[in-house]
């Protein structure tokens, strides 16, 4: 037999458990999860359906307005940051720098720690320093709460953008670097005209988990700031926990659902505009 | 070859599965393990004589007795055959976990809900207690929880105090006692004193006010309660859609003194927890910690305090008739039934509550100390509102109760009316704001969130 047809024989086995675990523990309850939002429930067995009226106390909601112009400030500032010190990290990585393998492991490691700890972490290191320069702590102090998740962000998520444009970066054919060495490109040139363009893939897929990673955070801004001062910094994903639980009465579970399918289709919309963007930048080496 | 390959891969994707399926056991280190767990427990639900025929399920608040509770159940199931299973929320989860809970098909037949506000929440799903034998255990009718039905929907089944705690050998090397405080005035005295003689004496009047979210409800909600209860009291009601603020000003003033009195610098109580202000009280570094009779067991005990060096003091605000005001007595633990669960496992629930309140065994190990539980650990020490209730050997209940018995009014729980979380997180927001910089503007914050913040979050919650 062929290869072909051994994977044509064998390939449901191969996919049906995993496709079936995907569908029970993803596709159905994101169904479920879209009915909830037109209805009135405390639990998912007592829903009972009362149309869009949801959806209208969530785009009324103050709060949530906040919350998304928030969420988006914090993105783009985090996302800029965050790739293009991972790139320069990754251009020195590249080099001919003696213990790169134990710079990109030691850039790596804070990307194995927890949110939550991170948050905590930061949380104690942050307000020391305030207290230590006479600043208001970070509870009482939106500006320096903004600064510590960015802050926070970019010291996690350097390490794996890192990674992805080293990976990209050692792609690029040595023979086309050779070629503009010889052509007489300065150092500018060749990373601008050549490297970038060459590793267009990576920056696609680096944007993508930087920008969704901004859009969807949650531990880290529950545990280092958990919306305060109130509420001025408080993101998307923690609103909605807050809309869920913190308020009584029954109508409150509902219209956290909708404004959990709000978020969802904002983040898709956003990251597949991005996808379509730098897509469409990439070039065939 | 290729084949057999294959076949292994297979089987080991498809045991990947079923291993990632089986995490519910963390002790179980291996899958093979957690199999058999399984099956063990299987096999003994096949094996318990069906006597009751129904089964219970009692999804637990308190993390602190959870140990009793599995005990208690696990002495019911020897006596009666009832299965008894007991699960507890994590702390600050329970609401989470309720609801996941409440979603199964095996949903908790026994649950807690906090009051009137968390009832709404839940009272669609609570069975009507009215006619149940445990209701009429109650010692009094107060402690039944009605919805807006006006069904018995929940049930106190414990009753605890709070108050100003008191390091009375640190208040006498001060100078003074206890009987010296007896209203608000006496107390910004003696803290203001303490304060003033903070290096010579070597410890402050209060532990730090944290606001962080692991001690920000003492304030946000417990100290909240005073000028609530006595706008309540001023105005003869029980609950309100719109709080006046009529005394905020006392609030105002009895918050300056917690934080400005303290172990900590005003301006970072927000980074200070729990385990902050009560390790400073424990390592004698205050005086006073305000905190309620939960706390007894971190408070006194081997290598902590023995009991007769603390006391509780009312918390004055220089409102009412101090002479005669009380500790802060009530409760926000009820018990409620789910409606929706099989009548006989409704009618098992309901014994067994029954059996924890008036069996000798539940009601030693409900309120009992030191060795009250059948195998000889410590009971959970509750105050319980049931006819058969023993005596407690907390130190703070003991002194609630001889506050009562000399005549004074305890002070009700008024917090479980506070409209929502969302209410109480933005006083508290406010309140931090306002000790790290107290000007008058700030202090409107207080009042804005503390009044305008009412009538909105209730108009909120209430539709």
């Amino acid at each position: 037999m062929t290869m072909d047809k051994i994977l044509k024989k064998w390939f449901p086995v191969f996919v049906i458990p995993t496709l079936a675990a995907f569908i029970i523990g993803f596709i159905w309850p994101f169904i479920q999860g879209v009915y909830l939002s037109f209805c009135q429930f405390t639990t998912v067995n007592n829903a009972v359906f009362n149309g869009i009226t949801n959806y209208q106390k969530a785009f009324t909601d103050e709060s949530f307005a906040n919350a998304f112009g928030f969420t988006v400030k914090f993105a783009i500032v985090s996302t800029i940051l965050i790739n293009i010190i991972a790139f320069i990290i990754a251009l020195a990585l590249t080099s001919n720098l003696k213990g790169k393998n134990i710079f990109r492991t030691v850039f790596f490691m804070p990307n194995l720690i927890g949110g939550i700890v991170l948050g905590y972490i930061w949380q104690i290191l942050l307000n020391a320093l305030m207290s230590a320069i006479g600043q208001p702590l970070l509870a009482l102090n939106s500006k320096a709460g903004y600064w510590g998740l960015i802050i926070l962000m970019c010291w996690q998520q350097i390490g794996y953008m890192m990674i992805i444009y080293i990976a990209g970066l050692q792609n690029v054919p040595q023979s086309l670097l050779e070629a503009a060495k010889i052509d007489g490109a300065s150092s500018l040139q060749t990373i601008f005209r050549i490297k970038i363009p060459m590793v267009m893939p990576s920056i696609t897929i680096c944007l993508f988990l930087s920008i969704t990673n901004s859009f969807k955070l949650f531990d880290q801004n529950l545990s280092l700031t958990a919306g305060e001062p109130a509420k001025a910094t408080e993101m998307l994903a923690l609103n909605i926990v807050n809309t869920f639980y913190a308020r009584a009465g029954a109508a409150w579970k509902g219209i956290g659902q909708a404004k959990a399918v709000i978020f969802f289709a904002i983040v898709i919309v956003i990251a597949l505009t991005q996808l379509y963007a730098t897509r469409s930048k990439e070039v065939d080496q | 070859m290729k084949k057999i390959l294959a076949i292994l891969l297979t089987v080991i994707m498809v045991f990947g599965l079923v291993a990632c399926g089986d995490k519910k056991d963390d002790q179980a280190k291996d899958t093979d393990k957690a199999e058999e767990v399984e099956q063990d427990a299987d096999e003994k639900d096949a094996e318990t004589p069906a006597e009751g025929s129904g089964k219970v399920y009692y999804l637990n608040f308190k993390p602190e007795q959870d140990q009793q509770w599995q005990e208690l159940a696990e002495v019911y199931t020897q006596e009666t055959g009832v299965p008894v299973t007991v699960v507890t929320a994590a702390s600050g989860e329970y609401e989470t976990t309720l609801m996941a809970e409440m979603g199964k098909s095996d949903a908790p037949t026994l649950f807690q809900v906090n009051g009137p506000v968390g009832l709404k929440n839940w009272e669609a799903q609570c069975y009507d207690l009215a006619d149940s034998d445990v209701v009429s255990e109650l010692t009094s009718d107060a402690f039944a929880l009605k919805g807006e039905s006006g069904e018995t929907s929940g049930i106190a089944y414990v009753v605890e105090s709070y108050g100003i705690i008191t390091n009375t050998t640190l208040l006498e090397e001060a100078g003074y006692s206890v009987d010296d405080i007896q209203s608000f005035a006496d107390l910004k005295e003696v803290a203001e004193d303490i304060t003033a003689r903070k290096d010579e004496l070597g410890f402050s009047a209060f532990s730090s006010a944290g606001m962080d979210g692991s001690s920000d409800w003492r304030f946000k909600t417990h100290l909240a309660n005073m000028p609530i209860y006595f706008e309540y009291q001023a105005d003869g009601i029980q609950d309100t859609a719109a709080i006046k603020g009529t005394f905020l000003d006392n609030y105002r003033n009895i918050w300056d003194l917690y934080v400005n009195n303290s172990t900590a610098d005003p301006a970072e109580l927000s980074a200070k927890t729990g385990d902050d202000s009560r390790n400073e009280f424990l390592a004698k570094e205050a005086v006073f910690f305000q905190n309620g009779s939960w706390e007894y067991s971190n408070l006194v005990g081997e290598d902590l305090f023995k009991a007769d060096e603390l006391t509780m003091i009312p918390i004055y605000i220089g409102e009412g008739d101090e002479a005669n005001q009380g500790l802060c007595t009530g409760t926000e633990n009820f018990w409620c039934v789910n409606k929706d669960a099989e009548q006989e496992d409704i009618d098992a629930t309901l014994a067994f509550m029954n059996w924890c309140v008036t069996s000798d065994v539940g009601v030693k190990a409900m309120s009992g100390g030191e060795g009250a539980m059948p195998s000889g650990d410590p009971g959970m020490g509750f105050v319980i509102p049931f006819k058969k209730a023993l005596e407690s050997e907390n130190v703070f209940v003991k002194v609630d109760a001889d506050m009562t018995a000399a005549g004074k009014t305890p002070v009700a729980w008024t917090f479980s009316t506070m409209p929502s979380e969302e209410w109480k997180n933005g006083v508290g927001s406010a309140l931090t704001a306002y000790a790290a910089d107290q000007t008058d503007d700030n202090w409107q914050a207080v009042v804005t969130a503390f009044v305008d913040g009412w009538a909105t979050e209730y108009e909120l919650s209430n539709p």
